[in-house]
């Protein structure tokens, strides 16, 4: 339980900034991603549910290319950087013969939904104990704003200027949705970074992920939307709140599938 | 061990077991095809995994993987599949990975892929080609030593005759000097120690290192690391009746085994015939190639292609004559079967060439 504070006097110590709060296994906290991006809150959740969980020691990140990348090299995590879509077979070839590791991917929807769909949808049906990161931004982050396949409808995009039309531009994936029922898949969830609540929800399902990796359940997957108020075109502070009305009103949040839960229950 | 009759795939499949290679993934793909079958056969007896992988890209991928683990990997295909492969294959050359990759070829076509690279960036791959079942066995070994020495991806040059010809070898281990302890493999034990490992195509170590190596800086060691391969390694060939030879014949693979035999048929006949055939296709054998021809009025290239081997030739023998007398040459079932591909008809080519020349050739 949290002591409650003692307003009667000025606090002892200085105000404490964000840098002051970095993660053990992060080695440097001041990234290089744009104000108001989600991904560093979630990278940050994943490290931490891994260390919580004791897993430290065990854990290999195979980083996909998108504006996360840079994080690769200031993680103090292992990591095998794997090209634009390939995660998902890298990760598969490492787990095979590391197979006390806990190994998980971290992709964009861009790297995941377009480039290697095809990749992550085979490694969840071969069940492969690996855990798959989606961040979600709904956009190519780093060329600037363009649109992916998890791009919802209406979106303005770098090319989709007047809006994601169906007739012209097609349907968005969803992409927990499609895997959940295969059947190697043992969970799956999509958490949000653009409020406490939703982090907080975010690293349970993290922590959830890991646990069913570390148990030998099958494949995990958990897809994290993420703001992006560069590739959105938006204010910074717009940012949280488009996400949560626009985004996530199609990609909805929530715990979608977990096979510890169907044994429970029978 | 002793030698034992097999099929071509199959020994491959345990030569590759023999050299320590604990994880295989391949797509079907005649002629390769053979040799996946072989390693699902073989591959768990040892402990070893073998993935039918969904697609080439990830073929190359697990392999990727596997060997970032830090265990020996292997992957292939045809040449069609290697193309698919081709970005996987440059990027771990930058990444510092080793890796086999075998192209069992349909005919030669794929030389400039396989010494020039179908990807992108500076990079380059030990490329070699064996000539027969015994050489195959021996070389595959070689290959995943020397994808260890230099952290690179190696080439090994197969085709349908090598895939299913039978003959007796020995696929049992071979010696080789020992190698270092592979100190940047990927289990998760750095993780969290504040110098956790990264193998990267970007960048060769972490933020906090002592040293640290901007993107742009670490592409430009792709230089010395390749000059580094090519002076570590001598380039591996094979030369005959070359010492007072007027004209000598360049092959490589399959066919320079049947031209072995029609140079050797040629000399019965008291005709001044030589041959020679690269091993390693990169790093070409340029200066034993001079050195071997260098009684020679001509050089002539023979291989199952519209002439590309040709190119590396007239590059080391810039002051010789070289004309290409091969070609390609396909039966209808698409494999690679040459019907040029005869001692009859190699003898032939390689008469009226010196013949051309004005070199004597009556018998």
């Amino acid at each position: 339980m949290t002591d409650i504070l003692d307003t009667s006097a000025p606090p002892k110590r200085k105000a404490r900034l964000v840098d002051d709060f970095e993660p053990s296994l992060i080695l440097e906290g001041k990234h290089q991603l744009c104000a108001g991006c989600g991904e560093p809150a979630a990278l940050r959740s994943a490290v931490e549910m891994v260390n919580e969980l004791g897993l430290t020691n065990r854990a290999v990140a195979v980083f996909g290319i998108g504006c996360y990348t840079s994080f690769s090299p200031v993680m103090d995590l292992e990591v095998a950087q794997a090209l634009h879509g390939r995660a998902p077979s890298v990760a598969t070839g490492l787990k095979r013969v590391q197979p006390d590791s806990i190994v998980f991917t971290v992709q964009g929807d861009g790297d995941m939904v377009n480039e290697g769909l095809q990749e992550v949808i085979h490694t969840a049906a071969r069940g492969e104990a690996v855990t798959c990161i989606m961040l979600n931004n709904g956009v190519f982050g780093e060329t600037g704003g363009h649109m992916t396949s998890t791009t919802v409808l209406g979106q303005r995009t770098k090319n989709t200027l007047g809006g994601r039309d169906p007739k012209q531009h097609g349907f968005p994936i969803r992409m927990a949705e499609m895997l959940a029922p295969l059947d190697g898949v043992a969970y799956v969830a999509r958490g949000a970074t653009n409020n406490a609540g939703n982090i907080f929800q975010l690293r349970k399902m993290l922590a959830s992920a890991f646990e069913v990796q570390r148990d030998g359940l099958g494949f995990s997957f958990v897809e994290i939307l993420t703001m992006c108020p560069t590739g959105w075109f938006i204010q910074t502070g717009e940012a949280p709140d488009y996400l949560g009305e626009r985004m996530a009103s199609y990609h909805k949040p929530g715990i979608i599938k977990d096979v510890r839960l169907e044994t429970e229950a029978g | 061990m002793s030698a034992e009759l097999l099929e071509g795939s199959e020994a491959l499949a345990k030569a590759m077991i023999s050299a320590g290679c604990r994880f295989f993934a391949g797509y079907p793909m005649t002629p390769f095809t053979e040799v996946l079958e072989g390693m699902a056969k073989h591959l768990p007896e040892v402990g070893g995994t073998c993935i039918n992988a969904e697609s080439e890209l990830e073929a190359i991928g697990m392999a990727w993987g596997a060997a970032a683990g830090g265990v020996r990997a292997a992957t292939g295909s045809v040449g069609q599949g290697l193309s698919l492969m081709q970005e996987s294959i440059a990027e771990m050359c930058f990444a510092r990975l080793p890796l086999v990759v075998l192209n069992m070829a349909r005919g030669q076509g794929d030389y400039f892929q396989a010494t020039r690279g179908g990807g992108h960036g500076d990079y380059r791959t030990i490329a070699l080609a064996p000539a027969d079942l015994t050489e195959a066995v021996s070389l595959i070994q070689q290959a995943f030593h020397f994808a260890d020495r230099f952290r690179n991806p190696v080439l090994f040059m197969g085709d349908y005759y090598l895939a299913h010809v039978i003959e007796a070898v020995d696929t049992g281990p071979a010696e080789f000097e020992p190698l270092p302890a592979k100190d940047w493999l990927l289990d998760g034990s750095t993780s969290g120690s504040g110098k956790a490992r990264i193998i990267s195509p970007l960048m060769p170590v972490k933020r906090n290192a002592e040293v640290f190596v901007e993107y742009g800086d670490y592409l430009e060691t792709s230089g010395d690391k390749i000059a580094k391969m090519e002076q570590g390694m001598a380039p591996l060939y094979e030369a005959g009746f070359c010492e007072d030879a007027e004209y000598v014949v360049v092959s490589y693979g399959t066919p320079a085994r049947i031209i072995r035999y029609a140079v050797k048929q040629l000399r019965e006949q008291g005709i001044r015939a030589g041959f020679f055939r690269p091993i390693s296709l990169w790093p070409f054998p340029s200066s034993a190639l001079a050195d071997a021809t260098w009684s020679a009025k001509a050089v002539g290239v023979y291989e199952l292609n519209a002439g590309q081997m040709v190119d590396d030739v007239r590059l080391a023998l810039r002051d010789r004559e070289v004309e290409s007398i091969g070609g390609i040459s396909f039966d209808d079932s698409g494999f690679g079967i040459a019907p040029e591909l005869t001692p009859a008809k190699v003898e032939v080519r390689i008469r009226d060439a010196m013949s051309r020349l004005g070199m004597e050739v009556a018998v």
